[in-house]
Parts: C-alpha cells; sequence; structure tokens
C-alpha cells in the first residue's frame, strides 16, 4: 500500500535534502548570495545617517527573499533531469504530498540560510540578538513557511518554461510582500525592544497569511503539475 | 492468479483520443489486453506511441474515449497507478543518488514493504548489482537505463509500459531486460512495449500494432505471424501508407 500524505512528504523531502546535500549546490549558492549581499549592504550603509536598528531588519529580509529564490528555482529544476519528475507522478503517492514535500525540503533549505545569516546580520550591524534571538527565530520560522509554500508553487509552474529563473522572482515577489512586510516589521520592533503588545498583530497577520498561502498552494498544486 | 483474472482485461481503451491543441497525437485507440500479453507498438517518430504510453500511465489525460487498467478508469488517481511500472527513454533517475537509493526511494514510494531487499533484487535481475552504489550520474548510459528499468518494476507492477526500453542498452543489457520482461509476462504482468526494433519486438509480443498519425492502422495477434514478412509490411506501411 502506498505511504499516506504525510509519509510520501517526508519520502519525498528526505530525498530532496540528501540531493542537496550530496551536491551543495543551491545551498552554498544562497549562503554565498547572503554573505556578499550583506557585505555590500554593510559598506554602502552610513551609520551616521541610519541607525543599525532602523537599517539590520530589512537588510535581513531583503536577503531572505532573495536568497530563498536561489533555492526554489532548484526545487523542481532536480525534477527536470531526465523527467525524474514523471516518476514521481506516475507513483501512486497524492499530488498534495510531493507539493508538501517539496516545501518541506524548501523550508529546510530556506532555515538554513537563515541561521547564517542572520548571525552574520548580527555581527556586521553590531545588533544584540541575544535576548531577541527566540522570538526572531520564530518570525523567521513563520515567515519561511510562507514564502516556501508560494515559492514551491510557482517553482513547479514555472519549470517547463525557458525563463524560469527570470519568471519566478516576478511572479513570486508580489506574493512575497504580504509575507515580508509583517515580518519585517515585527523583527524591527523586536530589535527596538518594543513591547509585545506591538509585535502580536503583525505576528497573528504573518500566520494568517502562512495559512492561508500554504492551503491555497497545496491545493492549487496537483491543477499546476496535472496535465 | 485465478483463471477468471486471467482472461479480464487489464488494460482497455475504446477509442481513445489525446489531442494538443488541435492536433491529435493519440486519435480514436481502441485497446483490450489481459494478463501476460504483451502489446508490440511500432511506428515512425511522431506516431503517437509515446503519447499513448502517457495516457496509459495516468501522466496524460485523455481528451475523449475512455482506457482502463485494472478495472479502475484513467487517469485513476493512485489505485491506477500503483498497478503501473513505466520506463522512458528518460531514465527518470536523480543523478545525484546512487542506484540503489533511485530504487528503493521508487519501492518507498510504491509502499513496498521491504524496499532495500526489493531495491537489491531488482538491481540483481538487471545485472547491476555491483554498481548500485555509485551515484547515477557516473554512470554509463546503458547502466543508467538498467538502475531506471529496476526502477519501474521493483514494485512488480500488473502493467509495464516501456517507450524504447532498449535505447543505450549492450548485448548483456538487451539480453536481461528481453528475460525479466519475459519472466513479467509469465507471472501475469501485461506489456505494452512501444519500439523502433522490430526484432525485439516480435521476440517478445502477443500482440502487434503499428501506429501512424495517432492510429492504430494495423493491429493482429502474433501468433501466426512470419516476422520477415512482417517486416516487409511494416516498411510499406510506415513508408508508403499502404
Amino acid at each position: 500500500m502506498a505511504p499516506d500524505v504525510l509519509a510520501a512528504a517526508w519520502l519525498i523531502a528526505r530525498k530532496d535534502l540528501a540531493i542537496e546535500f550530496r551536491t551543495r549546490s543551491a545551498f552554498l549558492s544562497a549562503l554565498v548570495f547572503a554573505l556578499l549581499a550583506i557585505v555590500i549592504f554593510y559598506f554602502t550603509w552610513d551609520p551616521s545617517a541610519i541607525p543599525a536598528l532602523d537599517l539590520a531588519p530589512g537588510v535581513l529580509w531583503v536577503i531572505f527573499t532573495f536568497s530563498g529564490l536561489l533555492g526554489l528555482h532548484r526545487s523542481f529544476g532536480v525534477e527536470q533531469e531526465e523527467r525524474a519528475i514523471d516518476g514521481l507522478l506516475a507513483s501512486p503517492v497524492s499530488r498534495e504530498a510531493i507539493f508538501l514535500g517539496k516545501a518541506l525540503a524548501n523550508l529546510v533549505f530556506v532555515l538554513g540560510v537563515q541561521a547564517v545569516a542572520i548571525p552574520a546580520v548580527a555581527l556586521f550591524y553590531n545588533v544584540p540578538f541575544g535576548r531577541a534571538a527566540p522570538a526572531l527565530a520564530g518570525i523567521a520560522v513563520l515567515a519561511a513557511i510562507g514564502l516556501v509554500s508560494v515559492g514551491t508553487l510557482f517553482s513547479s509552474m514555472l519549470v517547463n518554461t525557458r525563463l524560469a529563473e527570470l519568471l519566478l522572482p516576478m511572479l513570486a515577489l508580489p506574493f512575497f510582500v504580504p509575507v515580508v512586510m509583517p515580518a519585517a516589521q515585527a523583527t524591527a520592533r523586536i530589535l527596538a525592544g518594543r513591547p509585545g503588545t506591538e509585535v502580536i498583530g503583525w505576528l497573528k497577520l504573518l500566520a494568517a497569511f502562512d495559512i492561508v498561502f500554504a492551503l491555497a498552494c497545496t491545493l492549487a498544486f496537483p491543477h499546476t503539475i496535472d496535465d | 492468479m485465478r483463471p477468471d483474472e486471467r482472461t479480464a482485461p487489464v488494460i482497455t481503451a475504446t477509442g481513445l483520443v489525446r489531442a494538443f491543441g488541435a492536433r491529435r497525437a493519440v486519435d480514436g485507440v481502441d485497446l483490450a489486453l489481459q494478463a501476460g500479453d504483451c502489446l508490440a507498438v511500432f511506428g515512425p517518430n511522431g506516431a503517437g506511441k509515446t503519447t499513448l504510453l502517457r495516457v496509459l500511465a495516468g501522466l496524460l489525460r485523455p481528451t475523449a474515449g475512455t482506457a482502463a487498467i485494472g478495472g479502475v478508469a484513467l487517469p485513476g488517481g493512485a489505485a491506477a497507478r500503483a498497478q503501473v511500472g513505466i520506463i522512458s527513454h528518460h531514465t527518470m533517475l536523480y543523478g545525484a543518488l546512487t542506484g540503489r537509493e533511485n530504487v528503493a526511494f521508487a519501492a518507498r514510494l510504491h509502499g513496498v514493504r521491504d524496499p532495500d531487499a526489493a531495491a537489491a533484487a531488482a538491481l540483481a535481475r538487471l545485472q547491476v548489482a555491483d554498481r548500485a552504489d555509485t551515484p547515477v550520474r557516473s554512470l554509463s548510459r546503458g547502466l543508467q537505463q538498467r538502475v531506471s528499468i529496476a526502477r519501474a518494476v521493483v514494485h512488480t507492477p500488473r502493467v509495464v509500459l516501456l517507450d524504447e526500453p532498449y535505447t543505450g542498452l549492450d548485448d548483456t543489457g538487451a539480453r536481461a531486460l528481453t528475460g525479466m520482461l519475459q519472466s513479467l509476462a509469465a507471472g501475469g504482468a501485461t506489456l505494452v512495449l512501444v519500439t523502433h526494433q522490430l526484432a525485439e519486438g516480435l521476440a517478445l509480443a502477443t500482440h502487434l500494432a503499428v501506429m501512424r498519425d495517432g492510429r492504430f492502422v494495423r493491429q493482429e495477434s502474433r501468433a501466426g505471424v512470419d516476422a520477415a514478412a512482417y517486416l516487409v509490411r511494416y516498411r510499406e506501411l510506415v513508408t508508403n501508407g499502404a
């Protein structure tokens, strides 16, 4: 009997992570991009004009958004080589399981990049992340769920197009806005030491968009992948 | 296998059509194959053979007509897909994973009880066990094709759809594939073999079909067909349309 949705999703995610662990191509690209972007932002920053606490949240979320796109593009790219996607689609696992497996692997990928980029931003901008670290980690996870839901769906839709690398950011970025905006706002308030009541509204908005995007993308995926 | 299971059609198609825009790649195909049957489909490039296989595999929806695998109408969902193994000219393998990992992954997707043992057995049948732990992208095309065949049959499918499976195989690989297909058919699997290699097709098939412009222009039982005469007739059909 074919595995249930969650078991099949885990199988697919584990396979994707094994491939990424062997090749490290997308993770290294995203990591190098993130670190280079932090360095460039640092050298273009005038500390006398903009305080670090005002700049750091924006830098962080710009980097997460664009470095995440590198991994999301790769997500279905590995399925296109030798049409491995046909093997998945011809298997008895559900289309929803394929989407969830891909999204789970992408989530690990994005969180891995964030795990390196957040300390790097703290280091370059001398931002005291220490006490705020657990809250920031929570925001990062919440935002990553929304980003990978949308990104995984668009990656599957665009994988067969010649201009996928160009079209993925163009299509996905407008949908990233409702996720990145509350994440950046919540990050700014946490770093500024503002009271929790000012943050909770943004977190609720972020969680609401996560639920909407995760559900909508899971339901839409079979229609994008099936002929 | 009970007698009624052997005589009930495993693959059926009635007036099957698959169109891409205005072009009908498959145009009114009728088909009925029982357990143990092997249909060899010959035809020129662009005849619609691969599209027919993709419809039968549940990868493409029929535009019109009906098709069923094991009584489940296509596209049919998981119940139909669980019964099918598909071999294409693309290997459907992940280059960064080893042959063993690829085949075991396919076994797990199909819910095979002991996926690692099943993968090892399938790779051994295709005589590629000694290279099972090499990443697929380091293997030659022929060895990749053998691993791909092991991937397709690891769950012992009731229906095996083969699209040019002999491409890239050396003599050893071709013999291993033929032996494995004969043993699958003897075990009750139904095979649909799309190939340009008439000799292999004629050696395996119980039924023959020639496809041109999306239609079966000739369809017959293999029994009593003289291979040399069939080859001549086939060439006339595809070159002259006679």
